[in-house]
C-alpha cells in the first residue's frame, strides 16, 4: 500500500512538472544554500588550518603595536623593533631555537617587458627554516651579502612564472622598485596560501638591502621565532613579553606596545569566525527551508481542494481516512524530497564552484547531505500533515458532490 | 421465521430509521421512521420526487452517512454505530457504487479505474490486473482498457463505473441515477447490463431513479415521499423471476 502511495505520488508530481518545480523551489534554494555554505565553510576552515601548518610549527611572531588589534592591525606609533631585539630573544630565552627579522613592502618587479606587483621581504637565512621553505634552485644569501646589503633576491615560483615563465631564474637580473637585483635562487613551490594570498608569489632579499634600498628605514616589522619542541606556546609567549617589556622599558602600569602572535591561536580564531559565519548563513538558509515548507503546504491545500472529488471517489470505493491521509502526506514528502535532492545537487555544484573561485579545497560533508535529506523529509511531513488531514477528514458525500 | 425457503435472511434491513437535519424548530426530517427489508438477489428501484429522502436513504444504505435514530442491519449485523474507518472497510469489501456522474478518475485509464478498489483491498498487481480485465469483459469493454474516461462515450464511462463496482464481487450494488446522464438508448443498455448482472451473477441491486422506464427493469419499486415510504410493490411481470431467484 505504501508502495502504491509512492507510485501515485510520483505520477501526480510529474504530471504537473512546472507546478511541482515551483513548489519545491523554496526547498531547493534552502538546501542548496546550506550545502554550499557548509561545503565552502569547511573548505576554508581546512585551508586556514593547512596554511597555519605550512607556516611552520612552534611559530610565534612579534610585532610592534598595541595588543588586541589582530595581525597587522591598527596604526603603529609604538617604537619599532630592531635587529638587537632578534639577538636578545635568541640569547635570553633558552626555549627559542631560531629567530628571524622580517620587513615587507609591496613593490613592482620588472623583467624585460613584464611588470608584476609582489610583496618583497627583507630577511636572513633563518627565515627559510622558520617559515618552512626550501630552495628549488640556487643558494641562500651569503654572509657578505647579508652584511653589506647586496641587492640579490630569491623568487617564489609564482613570481618567476609571472615575470619570465617556467624555468630556472637563477642568474637573471630583475628590477625591484628602483633597484636592480640579481636572482640567486628560487623557492620550492608549496601548495599553500596564507589566508588567501599565494605563498609562492614573493621575493626575498637580505634585510639590509631591503632597509637601505626599498623601505629606507632601519626597523624590523616582524620577528618570527621558533621555540623548541615540548615548550608551551603560552610559556614562551610570556617569556617574550617580559623580555620585551624590559627592553622597551615599560613600567608596571603601562600596557604592552607590542604583540606576540601565536599562529595556532589565530587559526583557531579564524576557524571560529568561519564557524560563526557558516552558522549564521545556515540559519538564513533554514528560514528559506521554512518558507519552502509553507510553499508546499500551500500547494498541497490547493491540490486537496482540486482533487476533492477524487478523494470522494477513493473514499466511496473503500479508502479509509488514514489511507487518504497517507496518500497526501506521501505526496508532500515526495515533493520535499525531490526538492531536497535537487537542492543537494545544486548545493554541491555551488560549493564546488565556490571552492574553485576561492581557491580552497572542495570538501563536501556527507553528514550535512544526509541531514538535508532527512530535514527535507521532515519538512514534507510537518507541512504536508495539515493538508493531508484536511483531505482525510472530508465527508465522502460532500466530496462526491464537489465539482 | 424458521423456514429459510419462504423467509430468507434479509440482506439488509432498516428498522425505524430517521435522519434529522437542523436543530429544534428548524428540524427537518429527511427520513422519518423508515423500515425496509431487501433480500439477496433482489433488484430494487427507489423512486420519489426530489427531496423525498431517497438520496439520504441511499447514502445511509451505502454506509456513506449515518442515521440519527433507528437501526441498519447489513448482512445481519448492526452497522448504524460504526465509525468512519469501519464504514470505509464495509464499503471496500461489500458494496459497489454507481453514480449518475460516473465519477471515474479522469487522469487514469479505464483499467486503472477498475483496479482502484482492489488496490485498497491490498490485492497484488497481477491478480488485480486479471480481475479488472475480467470485470471489463463482463461490461463489454475489454478493448478499451487503456483508454482514459475522456476518450470514452458516456455509456462506456458508465460501463467502466459498473466494472469498478462489480470487480470486488460485492454483495450489494448501489446505483444513484445510473442513467441520468445518458440518452434513453444508452440508458436502456446500462439497465440491461444491470439486469443481466443481477440475473447471472446474483448481484443485489438498489437503484435510485426518477425515470419510470428505467424503474420498470426492477423487480420491486419502493417510492419515497416526504421522508417516508409511500409504496413498496413487486412488479407483476417480475414476480415470477423474484420468486425464482428466492
Amino acid at each position: 500500500m505504501l508502495f502504491e502511495a509512492f507510485r501515485l505520488a510520483l505520477s501526480t508530481v510529474f504530471r504537473n512538472k512546472l507546478r511541482s518545480f515551483l513548489t519545491v523551489l523554496g526547498i531547493v534554494i534552502g538546501v542548496a544554500s546550506v550545502i554550499a555554505m557548509v561545503t565552502v565553510g569547511q573548505g576554508s576552515t581546512a585551508q586556514v588550518q593547512s596554511d597555519v601548518a605550512s607556516l611552520g610549527s612552534n611559530l610565534l611572531m612579534v610585532r610592534p603595536g598595541s595588543p588586541g588589534r589582530g595581525p597587522g592591525g591598527g596604526q603603529n606609533d609604538a617604537p619599532p623593533l630592531g635587529l638587537k631585539d632578534v639577538d636578545a630573544l635568541l640569547r635570553d630565552i633558552p626555549d627559542i631555537v631560531a629567530a628571524t627579522p622580517g620587513s615587507a613592502k609591496m613593490q613592482t618587479a620588472v623583467f624585460g617587458e613584464l611588470n608584476h606587483v609582489v610583496q618583497v621581504t627583507g630577511t636572513d637565512n633563518a627565515y627559510f627554516g622558520i617559515r618552512g621553505w626550501t630552495l628549488a634552485f640556487g643558494r641562500e644569501f651569503s654572509e657578505s651579502e647579508l652584511r653589506t646589503g647586496t641587492p640579490v633576491c630569491i623568487l617564489g615560483t609564482s613570481t618567476t612564472t609571472a615575470l619570465m615563465g617556467e624555468g630556472n631564474p637563477v642568474g637573471t637580473a630583475i628590477r625591484v622598485g628602483k633597484i636592480s637585483c640579481e636572482v640567486i635562487g628560487e623557492l620550492a613551490k608549496r601548495d599553500a596560501s596564507t589566508f588567501g594570498t599565494d605563498d609562492n608569489d614573493t621575493i626575498l632579499m637580505p634585510l639590509k638591502a631591503f632597509q637601505r634600498r626599498i623601505s629606507g628605514k632601519t626597523d624590523v616589522q616582524t620577528i618570527s621565532v621558533t621555540f623548541r619542541d615540548g615548550a608551551k606556546a603560552e610559556d614562551v609567549t610570556e617569556s617574550i613579553q617580559s623580555l620585551m617589556r624590559e627592553r622597551r622599558k615599560l613600567t608596571g602600569d603601562q600596557n604592552d606596545d607590542f604583540n606576540v602572535f601565536d599562529m595556532k591561536q589565530i587559526s583557531s580564531m579564524l576557524t571560529g569566525i568561519t564557524g560563526v559565519l557558516t552558522g549564521l548563513l545556515s540559519a538564513v538558509a533554514a528560514i528559506s527551508l521554512l518558507v519552502g515548507g509553507i510553499g508546499i503546504m500551500n500547494i498541497m491545500l490547493v491540490s486537496v481542494t482540486e482533487r476533492t472529488r477524487e478523494i470522494g471517489i477513493r473514499m466511496a470505493v473503500g479508502a479509509t481516512e488514514s489511507q487518504v491521509l497517507m496518500q497526501f502526506l506521501v505526496e508532500a514528502i515526495v515533493l520535499s524530497l525531490i526538492g531536497g535532492i535537487l537542492g543537494i545537487l545544486l548545493g554541491l555544484g555551488l560549493g564546488a564552484l565556490g571552492s574553485y573561485v576561492l581557491n580552497i579545497s572542495f570538501m563536501p560533508d556527507w553528514r550535512i547531505i544526509v541531514a538535508s535529506f532527512v530535514f527535507s523529509a521532515v519538512v514534507g511531513v510537518v507541512f504536508g500533515f495539515f493538508p493531508a488531514r484536511r483531505a482525510a477528514r472530508l465527508d465522502p458525500i460532500e466530496a462526491l458532490r464537489h465539482q | 421465521m424458521s423456514d429459510a425457503a419462504t423467509d430468507p435472511a434479509p440482506m439488509l434491513e432498516l428498522r425505524h430509521l430517521s435522519k434529522v437535519y437542523g436543530v429544534d424548530a428548524a428540524q427537518v426530517y429527511a427520513l422519518n421512521d423508515v423500515s425496509l427489508t431487501v433480500t439477496k438477489g433482489e433488484f430494487v428501484a427507489v423512486m420519489g420526487p426530489s427531496g423525498s429522502g431517497k438520496s439520504t436513504a441511499m447514502n445511509i444504505l451505502g454506509c456513506l452517512d449515518t442515521a440519527t435514530s433507528g437501526q441498519y442491519l447489513l448482512f445481519g449485523s448492526d452497522v448504524s454505530a460504526l465509525d468512519r474507518t469501519q464504514r470505509a472497510l464495509l464499503r471496500r469489501h461489500f458494496l459497489g457504487f454507481i453514480f449518475q456522474g460516473f465519477n471515474l478518475l479522469a487522469r487514469t485509464t479505464a483499467l486503472e479505474n477498475v483496479e482502484l478498489p482492489l488496490i485498497y483491498q491490498g490485492i497484488d498487481p497481477d491478480e488485480r490486473h486479471d480481475r479488472a480485465m475480467e470485470a471489463l469483459e463482463k461490461v463489454g469493454l475489454q478493448g478499451r482498457a487503456r483508454h482514459r474516461p475522456s476518450e470514452l462515450s458516456g455509456g462506456q464511462q458508465q460501463r467502466v463505473a459498473i466494472a469498478r463496482a462489480i470487480v470486488t464481487k460485492p454483495g450489494l450494488i448501489l446505483a444513484d441515477e445510473p442513467t441520468g446522464n445518458l440518452d434513453s438508448a444508452r440508458g436502456r443498455e446500462i439497465m440491461e447490463l444491470l439486469v443481466q448482472l443481477n440475473r447471472d451473477e446474483g448481484l443485489s441491486v438498489l437503484m435510485v431513479t426518477h425515470e419510470p422506464d428505467m424503474a420498470a427493469y426492477a423487480h420491486r419499486i419502493v417510492t419515497f415521499v416526504d421522508g417516508r415510504i409511500q409504496s413498496d410493490r413487486i412488479q407483476p411481470d417480475h414476480s415470477k423471476e423474484v420468486a425464482h431467484a428466492v
